[in-house]
């Protein structure tokens, strides 16, 4: 470092030093911070306020204002606006007083662990293809990394296409093997099917392409000197490409998690909830309470707030055990 | 003092940090693999290629079918193929509007998405500031929030400025989405660029910002390339802020707009796949300019987590 090769004698030297440093880092944080704090936190906070009042698209106004005949406005507070309701939402969401909680929270759960299984599995599979060396290698990582180009909501038109009952594609090849056509839609687990199908083939190019690059960087002389030792394929890559794996795969298991956990098109377009509601997520439900019928924006913000307690004590939960394995993150 | 670093340096650095998937060789195969073997990766991969590809072909083929033969049972790749609904989808619906303001959405979003995480990304990859693992923290935080708690404050804060129904409050939004997660990983690609470029430019004069500008960035293209992709996607697939800020016909985009296409019993299937093969179009027009530096720009960025 050439500073410090002229090290200042003075503090004061290397306050300013730090300061000039400093000032140019902030000028350059500045508007993503900006933008952030004003349309990230400060809803935030907003949002966890309405959590704990009954605030909805009936009771929104504070003020009630009427036309006086001199043409002026006469305002008065709305007698009916929204109060603060202490814990009533949690009571009621928890309780299943209103809405299902419980059932959107299984589902969620069956969702989000079978999303991210099949998207790591399968896209470690891939790009442990992908990373040998044979002939139209880049001609099938191209091809294979297509889903990912393609709009969540179109893929979830696509695959509800492909899984209509009556004349989707699925159905037809399946009566052509002699099984019946099966109506995806009219139950709960083959309808939740539907959109985990439609969702790990969209997810598995990001997680393929992450993990061939975690692949690329794991250096090559210890595969030479693992088989000079006489490793089989399977120990090398139990120990060697599974731990050199680790930087990538940590991050992208948790950054996986916290999206599918918060996947909202899919959900919403292949299944809807078919049937009757039984294929919501909490995400689905949330937004479906704030702007469906009678929008009710204090329970959506209460199952916001419930959202991301959850994703907070997984995101701390999951650092605590890969620290507790040496990983530091 | 004028001349700015001698061309070598940057020659020299160049290849260090472009990814491997760059080298033209692939790492030396350990021992020629048998047929048998060959033929079982030739044969999964072509599999999985046929899953990735085919819905999209299926829809495709699809489009081209007239109104009435979509809804068969049989199993048939084209039945007098036709334009008709392509037509239909630009001519009699308001398909072509919804597409311009899709593009105009996508576009900001990626150019102030771009500058906003390029420039924030450097800054917390080279410069110790106070409030910078909190700023890092923050970032991965923002990833949690789910929209369902946000969508009404910022439909609040959006309608007290007046922005309710146009483009500004949209592109806005997909900032704040693509923005922390775009920075987090540009940080990581830029720390792969060596440190002692800045500092040579540095002796030569230029200020930091004349460093990042022409210095860095022309070094983190692969990292660019993919945070126009990404930033680029999120703004042209996103729904539910689309579906509740927008409101007006004319101002709608895709996500938003194609839903007039899918009323709750009787989807329009004819509308909809021609749409659908349209609007992948840009997605794959971007997808096409980027795709070689995906693989190389991602890694960098998720391992240096």
């Amino acid at each position: 470092m050439s500073a410090a090769a002229v090290a200042p004698t003075r503090d004061q030297g290397r306050f300013r030093r730090s300061f000039d440093k400093n000032w140019y880092a902030w000028v350059m944080v500045v508007p993503t911070v900006l933008v952030l704090g004003v349309l990230v936190l400060y809803p935030l906070f907003q949002g966890i306020y309405q959590s704990f009042t009954n605030l909805n698209e009936g009771n929104k106004q504070e003020v009630i204002c009427t036309k006086t005949l001199g043409g002026g406005e006469d305002c008065r507070d709305n007698p009916k606006k929204s109060q603060f309701v202490g814990v009533d939402n949690y009571v009621d969401l928890l309780t299943g007083t209103r809405g299902s909680f419980w059932l959107q929270f299984t589902n969620t759960i069956v969702w989000t662990v079978s999303c991210v299984f099949f998207h790591f599995t399968i896209g470690l599979g891939l790009a442990v293809m992908l990373n040998r060396r044979f002939k139209g290698r880049a001609f099938y990582r191209v091809l294979l990394i297509v889903p990912w180009a393609v709009p969540a909501f179109v893929s979830a038109f696509a695959w509800k296409f492909l899984f209509n009952p009556s004349f989707g594609l699925i159905n037809t090849m399946l009566s052509g093997v002699g099984i019946d056509p099966v109506a995806w839609f009219d139950y709960r687990w083959t309808s939740m099917f539907t959109a985990i199908v439609t969702n790990v083939w969209l997810g598995v190019p990001f997680m393929m392409v992450a993990i061939l690059g975690g692949l690329q960087s794991i250096p090559h002389d210890l595969y030479e000197a693992a088989e000079i030792d006489g490793a089989s394929p399977w120990q090398r890559f139990r120990n060697i490409t599974m731990p050199g794996l680790r930087p990538v795969s940590s991050t992208v298991i948790l950054l996986g998690t916290i999206w599918t956990f918060n996947m909202f098109p899919i959900i919403f377009f292949v299944t809807g909830g078919q049937p009757a509601g039984q294929t919501e997520i909490l995400v689905t439900g949330a937004y479906r309470a704030a702007f469906e019928g009678l929008r009710n924006y204090s329970l959506a913000a209460t199952y916001g707030v419930l959202i991301l307690s959850m994703l907070m004590v997984y995101a701390a939960a999951y650092r605590r055990v890969l620290r507790a394995q040496g990983e530091v993150f | 003092m004028t001349e700015m670093l001698p061309a070598q340096s940057l020659d020299r650095a160049a290849p260090e940090e472009t990814s491997p998937t760059f080298s033209p060789e692939p790492p030396k195969p350990r021992r020629e693999r048998s047929t048998g073997a060959s033929i079982a990766l030739h044969a999964t991969l072509i599999g999985a290629t046929i899953i990735a590809l085919f819905p999209v072909v299926w829809v495709f083929l699809s489009s081209l079918k007239p109104r009435n033969s979509i809804q068969t049972s049989e199993i048939t790749f084209l039945d007098n193929p036709t334009l008709e609904n392509y037509r239909r989808v630009l001519f009699d619906t308001s398909f072509p509007t919804w597409f311009l303001n899709s593009v105009i959405v996508a576009l900001f979003t990626m150019a102030i998405g771009i500058a906003m995480s390029a420039t924030a990304g450097y800054a917390l990859s080279r410069f110790n500031f106070p409030g910078k693992r909190g700023l890092m923290w923050v970032f991965l935080i923002t990833q949690m929030f789910p929209v369902a708690i946000l969508i009404v404050p910022i439909y609040t804060i959006m309608s007290r400025l007046g922005l309710i129904d146009t483009k500004a409050s949209l592109i806005i939004a997909y900032c704040t989405v693509a923005v922390p997660f775009c920075a987090w990983m540009l940080r990581g690609y830029f720390d792969t660029i060596p440190k002692e470029l800045d500092e040579a430019a540095a002796l030569d004069g230029v200020g930091p910002f004349g460093t990042f500008w022409r210095v860095i960035l022309p070094l983190a293209r692969p990292g660019l390339a993919v945070t126009a992709f990404y930033t680029f996607l999120t703004a042209w697939g996103e729904v539910a802020y689309a579906i509740a800020f927008l409101q007006t016909e004319e101002t709608l985009t895709l996500g938003a707009g194609l839903q007039q296409f899918v009323p709750r019993f009787n989807p329009q299937w004819d509308l909809l796949t021609a749409g659908s093969i349209l609007i992948m179009l840009p997605a794959a027009i971007v997808f096409f300019f980027t795709q070689k530096h995906l693989v190389g720009g991602l890694t960098a960025g998720g391992t240096k987590g």
